[in-house]
């Protein structure tokens, strides 16, 4: 009877039907974080961050109500149109600051790279979810081959950043899926081994990258210039930072992309070590929180998937922060749920709702 | 589901948990890692940081003090600062200097030197200074790039702070002139440990006053500690050390006397130096042709310089402190005051003038034909005759009459407040020797001697020295130090620095025997060669008129009409006045003018008639003190 009268309020509770409110909790205090950073580094871009978090909002709801299972039928799909959008790209996509990232599809470009941060681990645990009784060499082989390809065809546009991060959340699935340490360790000492061919396969811009890293003081108005810029900034800061909208290196424009990759460096300045050190517990907290939510998950592939998810948000955090504090060479990845940027926002979000949907399931099994 | 009898869920779910663990475990690592850098960076280093992003942001921008005034002895201003619009770039401001330079000149005048000035100026400086591509902008340049102003963003105009000369040509080598600082002025800057303190300055004093007084004039620059952000704009000022301006310079010299003398001039060549000879301090110091010092103030033009440094008249040269010239005749009572002194004459002793003097084997001509007859001290000076002071320079010899002349300054330096003087020659065997390299030409002859008693020969002396020589005999042989500058003035404390009169020496001679000297050279514009120069002049002044030869004439008799003008004699005249209570004494001379008695000695008169009797020659136009001259 009722569900033909409108009640906002049981509306309401079906809304939040499938959210996790530890998660969300946890999320609500960061983006308010994010907010006052966006409002001290450029507050004219807030209306347009509110409308990139509306969007990802509804994304996440969505995938919130997508059930696992569903989620599994989705993976091949969703892989193999990745790939295809991926090889459009090497083909004819757009050109912009000198790499092929964007695919034109008339009424909006959009970047099938991104896709693959969420389409790469589904498809691995969908894989091992399929092989989960009997893996064998071949099948670590295979997994291998499903990271590798879209991981290859990203790095060769180039885009390292994203190229990190694909592989990355490819790799946790494969490690938490139980490759054998020794594997572990054999790839490990040949990746060392191999370093030198990495070295010669690199564009001569990643190459300088790191280079930068070691001795940016090289080139200090050059490409140096981002990196000691920033660590200027976070060195600056001190203990309790300059105060809200007092740092010099980001009002006087000493700081590079100070609203999107460059963010950490703004709340280093302003807020000290003590608010970074706050965001790292931020961090910790929502990753310590989606681990337990892939810990307690009922099936392999949901495991994998929340693991896997949950990984993606601590490589985009560390990549960043340790790109903007100096330990890191300069890579295109944002510092998640705060850099301005709608793209990379509605894949975290996407990825938060499948959390949330992996969460909300373990009762149903469990029970 | 798959069957489960294919896997053991509880060992399975293990071994994740197990993994889960090990990441938990490593993002823990990672973030204490990251935390580890941010320690190191925010409270390790922090002090440097701290100090860089205080050096990113913070920026000292000089500011040039005002340069000081100079005025002449009763505050008419010499030289001043005026405000004049400039147009100025911002070179952090603006993408295509080049384009931009192309595109202002269609609406404004700049020339390929502007250019030039604005590169230089461009290597020297933070690209957030703004620099002037044209100084001195009339108004209608103003006016037409005021209308156009959209067009170019990082161009403005500015007023900025200009030297001026006010009285334009009046008394430029006196007081110099300033222009851009050059490597040589870094030097003399390095020298006096001023960097900092000329930090943004433009321009440094090149010659006269300005430039021996460069340091009192130039003040201490104040700073502004500019905010900037990374463009290199300026966001904000955050502190400011206002700068002091300049010592302003009070001299001794007085503009309108300096006018009325150059004006005496006309279009003639020559100096003259005015001397106050109680105290040293000059009235008037001409050189002329002068320039327009005005002309240096902003870097000269070629065209200017090239018209200035070409000129036969060399208006460049100071002919009063640089230009050393043979006395001539008005030698003659410094020479009958060594007599005095030396005992080698005295007043009454007379000689038997036939005309001409011969010594071995030559014969040195009076200038009278047939001479003057029985000739005594007095006479000798009054009708200025040669033959007396062959016989005395001969009777004397070369040794005594030079080291009497050095004790009243000849063939030294006075140490006047500027630069550039020279010390002339005071003959003697010693400066023979030195001066030539042959043996033959080292040797001191006897017949030397002679032409150096009526002030020919090797003599050679600046105007200035002939003019403190005449002071010294005007303040009775109390010489002091020929000076420009009466005082030194801070404006901020209103304090004044008195330059004090200082006397180099007081010559040990005999007052009798410098009344001697003064009384015959009353008797010349009384009586003699200066008489009609100073006819019904309403004060007593003493005088001697002198002619140095240009050109030898080998025998010929000197027709001045017949002789090319720079050929003719020079004219030489030395004069104190009131001849009881000296208060100016000076030396005049006019180049290539002839007789001393016909060109020089007027000048001396309209230079006396005004200075004590406020007299205004009618040919001249009277000092205007707030004239400017048209820029």
């Amino acid at each position: 009877m009722s569900d033909f009268v409108f009640n906002p309020r049981d509306w309401l509770h079906r809304l939040a039907a499938p959210v996790d409110p530890v998660t969300f909790g946890l999320l609500a205090i960061l983006l308010a974080y994010a907010g006052l950073l966006l409002v001290s580094a450029s507050p004219e871009r807030l209306n347009n961050q509110f409308i990139n978090l509306a969007v990802a909002l509804v994304v996440m709801r969505i995938a919130a109500q997508v059930s696992p299972q569903r989620l599994m039928h989705l993976a091949l799909p969703l892989y193999v149109a990745g790939i295809l959008l991926l090889v459009a790209v090497a083909l004819f996509g757009d050109i912009s600051k000198g790499a092929r990232r964007w695919l034109n599809i008339g009424f909006m470009r959009i970047q099938p790279s991104e896709i693959m941060k969420i389409a790469v681990p589904l498809m691995l645990a969908w894989y091992f979810q399929k092989h989960e009784a009997m893996l064998r060499a071949r099948d670590w082989l295979a997994a291998a081959l499903i990271l590798l390809l879209p991981v290859g065809l990203i790095v060769r546009q180039p885009d390292l950043g994203t190229a990190i991060l694909v592989f990355a959340a490819g790799f946790f699935v494969i490690f938490l899926a139980g490759l054998s340490w020794k594997v572990l360790a054999t790839l490990f000492v040949g990746g060392l081994a191999s370093l030198p061919l990495a070295w010669s396969l690199l564009h001569d811009y990643q190459r300088q990258r790191i280079l930068t890293l070691i001795d940016p003081e090289a080139d200090p108005l050059g490409r140096g210039f981002h990196i000691i810029q920033s660590t200027i900034a976070v060195g600056s800061g001190g203990i309790l930072g300059k105060g809200w909208g007092s740092g010099t290196q980001t009002h006087l424009e000493f700081l590079p992309e100070r609203h999107t990759d460059f963010i950490f460096a703004v709340l280093a300045e302003e807020f000290g070590l003590l608010g970074a050190g706050f965001l790292l517990v931020l961090y910790a907290l929502i990753i310590g929180r989606g681990l337990m939510i892939a810990g307690n998950a009922p099936t392999l592939f949901s495991r994998l998937l929340a693991g896997s998810i949950t990984l993606i948000f601590f490589t985009y955090a560390f990549v960043n922060m340790g790109m903007v504090s100096g330990i890191l060479p300069v890579v295109g990845v944002p510092l998640p749920f705060v850099s301005y940027g709608g793209t990379a926002l509605v894949t975290l979000f996407a990825g938060v709702g499948i959390l949330m949907s992996i969460h909300k399931h373990r009762m149903l099994v469990q029970k | 589901m798959r069957p489960a009898e294919f896997k053991n869920p509880e060992q399975e779910i293990e071994r994740f948990q197990g993994r889960l663990a090990v990441t938990g475990g490593l993002v823990l690592a990672a973030f204490f890692l990251l935390f580890v850098r941010f320690f190191w960076l925010q409270v390790v280093q922090h002090e440097h940081y701290r100090t860089r992003a205080e050096e990113n942001r913070i920026s000292l921008v000089p500011v040039v003090p005002n340069r000081g005034l100079i005025v002449d002895r009763s505050g008419a201003v010499l030289a001043r600062n005026y405000s004049a619009y400039t147009l100025e770039i911002t070179p952090g401001k603006v993408a295509d200097l080049e384009a931009v330079i192309d595109d202002l000149a269609s609406i404004i005048d700049i020339q390929p030197r502007d250019r030039k000035r604005f590169r230089r100026l461009l290597e020297e400086s933070k690209n957030f200074e703004s620099l002037p591509i044209r100084t001195r902008l009339t108004d209608e340049e103003v006016a037409r790039f005021v209308a156009r102003r959209f067009r170019f963003p990082g161009v403005d105009i500015k007023a900025r702070l200009f030297r001026q000369y006010p009285q334009g040509a009046l008394a430029s080598h006196a007081l110099g002139y300033i222009g851009r600082v050059n490597d040589r002025d870094l030097a003399t800057i390095e020298k006096h440990n001023g960097e900092d303190n000329y930090r943004g300055t433009e321009h440094f004093g090149k010659t006269g006053l300005e430039q021996k007084y460069e340091f009192e004039l130039h003040g201490q620059t104040g700073f502004e500690q500019i905010e900037v952000d990374a463009g290199g704009r300026a966001v904000r000022v955050l502190d400011r050390t206002p700068p002091l301006p300049g010592n302003n310079l009070a001299l001794t010299l007085d503009a309108r006397l300096q006018k009325v003398a150059e004006q005496a001039f006309g279009d003639r060549r020559g100096a003259l130096v005015a001397i106050e000879p109680s105290t040293g301090g000059i009235l008037a110091l001409v050189s002329m042709p002068g320039y327009d010092p005005n002309l240096f103030v902003d870097g000269i033009g070629l065209a200017d310089w090239e018209a200035l440094n070409t000129s036969e008249d060399k208006p460049m040269v100071n002919r009063a402190l640089n230009g050393a010239y043979p006395p001539g005749s008005t030698f003659k009572p410094f020479m009958a005051l060594a007599a005095l002194e030396l005992g080698k004459r005295t007043p009454q002793q007379s000689i038997a003038d036939p005309g001409y003097f011969n010594f071995g084997g030559h014969t040195f001509m009076d200038d009278k034909k047939g001479g003057h007859g029985m000739v005594d001290m007095y006479k000798s000076i009054v009708q200025s005759c040669n033959t007396y002071y062959f016989v005395l320079a001969n009777d004397m010899g070369i040794d005594a009459i030079s080291n009497f002349m050095r004790q009243l300054g000849f063939g030294q330096r006075t140490g006047i407040d500027i630069e550039g003087e020279s010390e002339g020659v005071l003959p003697s065997p010693e400066w023979k020797k030195k001066r030539f390299r042959k043996p033959e030409q080292q040797k001191w002859y006897a017949g030397e001697t002679i032409s150096i008693g009526i002030g020919q020969g090797y003599n050679a002396y600046t105007p200035i020295q002939l003019a403190q020589a005449t002071a010294a005999i005007a303040n009775d042989g109390v010489m002091f130090r020929p000076h420009l500058v009466k005082y030194v003035e801070n404006i901020k404390t209103g304090e004044r620095r008195a330059i004090e009169p200082e006397p180099m020496r007081i010559l040990p001679f005999k007052p009798a025997n410098i009344e001697v000297i003064k009384q015959a050279m009353v008797g010349v514009n009384k009586e003699g060669t200066g008489a009609r120069a100073f006819a019904g002049a309403e004060y007593l002044a003493a005088g001697k008129t002198g002619t140095a030869q240009v050109y030898s004439l080998r025998g010929g008799s000197y027709q001045r009409d017949k002789v090319k003008e720079r050929l003719r004699d020079h004219a030489l005249f030395i004069a104190f006045a009131p001849a009881d209570a000296p208060r100016i004494a000076l030396a005049v001379l006019v180049e290539n003018g002839g007789f001393g008695a016909q060109s020089a000695a007027p000048i001396a008169r309209q230079v006396f008639d005004y200075w004590l009797l406020g007299k205004q020659p009618q040919s001249v136009a009277p000092f205007d003190e707030e004239a400017v001259e048209d820029e």
